[in-house]
């Protein structure tokens, strides 16, 4: 197992390496000179030297990406420009929201999308069958940036049920602990704050977690099909064993092994879902951020934290594949 | 489809004459879900042919005494404008068939980038492996390691926001899906006699690669190219919605919805039948992909 691990996170420096290659470059894409497009027509020539001299554009190429480089391994992404704070710190403040954010999704995700895929399995051509099915089929092609708004005009503007925006009301005081707004609020049985960041993250979570429970829905229900027409399952059956018993205990287990892997691959639809929601709900999470960075042309920013999200997604992927090579032994170590 | 595995041995006729087209389509409206896919493309594709006949408006006139005007079925509903219109007194109709339009063009576009580089580059890898392989499969690694939407709007961050750099970078995003069921297909078939039998009659690597092996990897490519537009739609319709492709007043699903975010309070159908059209084009184009993948892939047959 430990040879596995080690193995998997030795084919990610490679990976890495490419992809602070290709993210270097990209100030690189910037038609004509970058410092102009941040800077605005109407610039001075000397901020512009001064620019180019921050973002290191006055030196060779090599050069540049050896100081690039230089300073990634210690961790350190430079400075957003707007801002003049550390690209690192700013990520840390953020990521606490999308976390949350995407946390909730995504148990919404599991929860709502297996128990619809092991119902239509077990009740295959049934009313509920069709009808979740097709649902699922609409939720993976589901434009979620149109669903934001669609219940925001729903539950937020003709019923008045939840908040339309934001993390929190302004009126409510919380202490920050770990910034994760659920947890904080009960750690500190502040019931008051626990309700109402409940309140505001569930039109978001809903939102972001439609694509993957229709996959997760689908993936189960045709997973579980599969291991449903297996030889065990017919003994099981003719040694007399409730349905239930069957479908719970001996089914679930071996048709959740593909279901798992899909689970570990959402993360990348959670990532990029997250900019879209966090747009449309004003949350004030990394997709967010990075948009803002986008809007006003701080390429630092842009590069810094594509950086660190690109990081963590490729080890999110490597923790995928340790996971999915220890729940299921079949798979050679 | 019994008949298909004896096919060569059976005699009977209506079996033996069946061409592996006439299969395909023949399994394919056997699944319904496929048809209704096949006749929703079909009507997208006719509203982006002919959607300047069909649409009642300019879908870029604007007019103040015809402003934020609600569909026909409500009170204060203006003549003649079915869907209403928008805060530019635009008739919203008009403006979703030419959006049809656009995000056609976008998927034809950004699909034909993936497709041809993502093919040539999946070839070659399989055709020659070795260190070429390795050197263009960790490219692909490299683009799947940043989330689809996000590497997109960073490609765009850099080359400016416009609908043309929005195809270009939809296309980019998705080179490696192409790529790497090429690449597979390619391995597979290579060791393959024919392939063999081609080569010592003297036929060239292009020859070899495009007219002998490339035929035989079809199947799951037109299967790719199906799903491909469903994501180019709504990836495109993404990037506009935040302000990163097509820009006003051009008529696209997700600029319109862009548009309409202000209005939300006040004027709820700018918002909603943009969207619809954005569901309905990827539903489409998903059922469709679908289906072929059942009538193609053999491996599926039951």
């Amino acid at each position: 197992m430990l040879y596995f691990i080690l193995k998997k996170l030795a084919q990610v420096i490679p990976t890495l390496l490419g992809l602070s290659v290709l993210i270097f470059l990209m100030i690189h894409m910037v038609p004509g000179d970058p410092a102009e497009m941040m800077l605005g027509e109407r610039a001075n020539e000397n901020s512009l030297r001064e620019l180019r001299h921050q973002l290191g554009l006055d030196q060779p190429l090599y050069v540049q990406y050896g100081k690039f480089m230089g300073r990634l391994v210690q961790g350190d992404l430079g400075r957003a420009l707007r801002t003049n704070e550390k690209i690192t710190k700013e990520i840390k403040e953020h990521f606490p929201a999308t976390l949350e954010l995407s946390m909730v999704a995504i148990i919404i995700a599991i929860v709502l999308g297996m128990l619809a895929g092991i119902i239509s399995a077990t009740k295959q051509y049934s009313i509920f069958d069709y009808g979740s099915m097709l649902l699922s089929l609409v939720g993976v092609s589901m434009p979620i940036f149109w669903l934001g708004l669609v219940l925001m005009i729903i539950f937020s503007i003709k019923l008045a049920w939840l908040p339309l925006s934001g993390r929190l009301s302004y009126d409510i005081v919380l202490e920050p602990i770990t910034n994760l707004y659920l947890v904080d609020s009960l750690l500190q049985g502040n019931w008051a704050a626990f309700k109402d960041a409940l309140w505001h993250i569930i039109m978001p979570a809903i939102t972001l977690s439609t694509v993957p429970m229709a996959i997760i829905a689908r993936m189960t229900r045709s997973s579980m099909l599969e291991v449903l027409r297996q030889d065990y399952i017919r003994t099981a059956k003719a040694k007399g064993l409730a349905p239930r018993i069957i479908h719970y205990k001996h089914a679930l287990r071996n048709a959740l092994i593909p279901v798992v892997t899909i689970i570990g691959l959402q993360f990348s639809i959670l990532l990029g879902g997250a900019i879209l929601t966090e747009t449309i709900f004003a949350w004030p999470g990394i997709g967010s951020w990075l948009l803002n960075a986008v809007y006003a042309r701080d390429f630092n920013a842009v590069q810094g934290g594509t950086m660190l999200i690109a990081l963590v997604f490729v080890l999110i992927n490597v923790l995928v594949d340790i996971t999915y090579a220890w729940i299921n032994p079949r798979i050679k170590v | 489809m019994s008949c298909t595995q004896t096919a060569n041995t059976t005699t009977d006729a209506s079996c033996k004459s069946r061409s592996p087209l006439a299969e395909a389509l023949l399994r394919l409206h056997k699944n319904r879900t496929a048809l209704v896919g096949l006749i929703i493309v079909a009507v997208f594709a006719f509203l982006a042919i002919f959607g300047h006949w069909i649409a009642p408006h300019d879908p870029l006139e604007q007019s103040l005494y015809t402003k934020l005007k609600p569909p026909f079925w409500m009170p204060k509903a203006a003549d003649g404008f079915l869907l209403g219109t928008d805060d530019f007194g635009r008739d919203l109709l008009s403006r979703i068939i030419y959006g049809a339009r656009i995000s056609m063009l976008v998927g034809v576009v950004s699909v034909s980038i993936s497709l041809v580089i993502g093919t040539i580059s999946g070839a070659i890898a399989g055709f020659y492996r070795g260190w070429v392989d390795i050197l263009i499969m960790r490219v692909m690694d490299i683009l799947l390691a940043i989330p689809s939407i996000l590497l997109a709007i960073v490609i765009v961050a850099f080359l400016g926001p416009s609908l043309q750099n929005a195809m270009i970078a939809i296309g980019v995003v998705s080179i490696p899906r192409y790529a790497r069921i090429v690449r597979g297909s390619v391995l597979e078939e290579y060791s393959k006699d024919y392939v063999q039998a081609a080569r010592a009659l003297g036929a060239s690597d292009t020859r070899l690669i495009f007219l002998h092996i490339l035929p035989n990897c079809l199947a799951p490519l037109i299967v790719q190219t199906t799903l491909g537009f469903a994501s180019a739609i709504l990836e495109a319709a993404a990037l506009s919605f935040l302000g990163l492709g097509a820009q006003p007043p051009t008529p696209e699903w997700g600029a319109m919805l862009a548009g309409g975010r202000a209005l939300i309070l006040r004027a709820w159908w700018v918002v909603t039948f943009p969207g619809i059209m954005i569901l309905l084009a990827v539903l489409g184009f998903n059922l469709l992909g679908d289906g072929l993948r059942d009538a193609l892939d053999p491996r599926l047959r039951d």
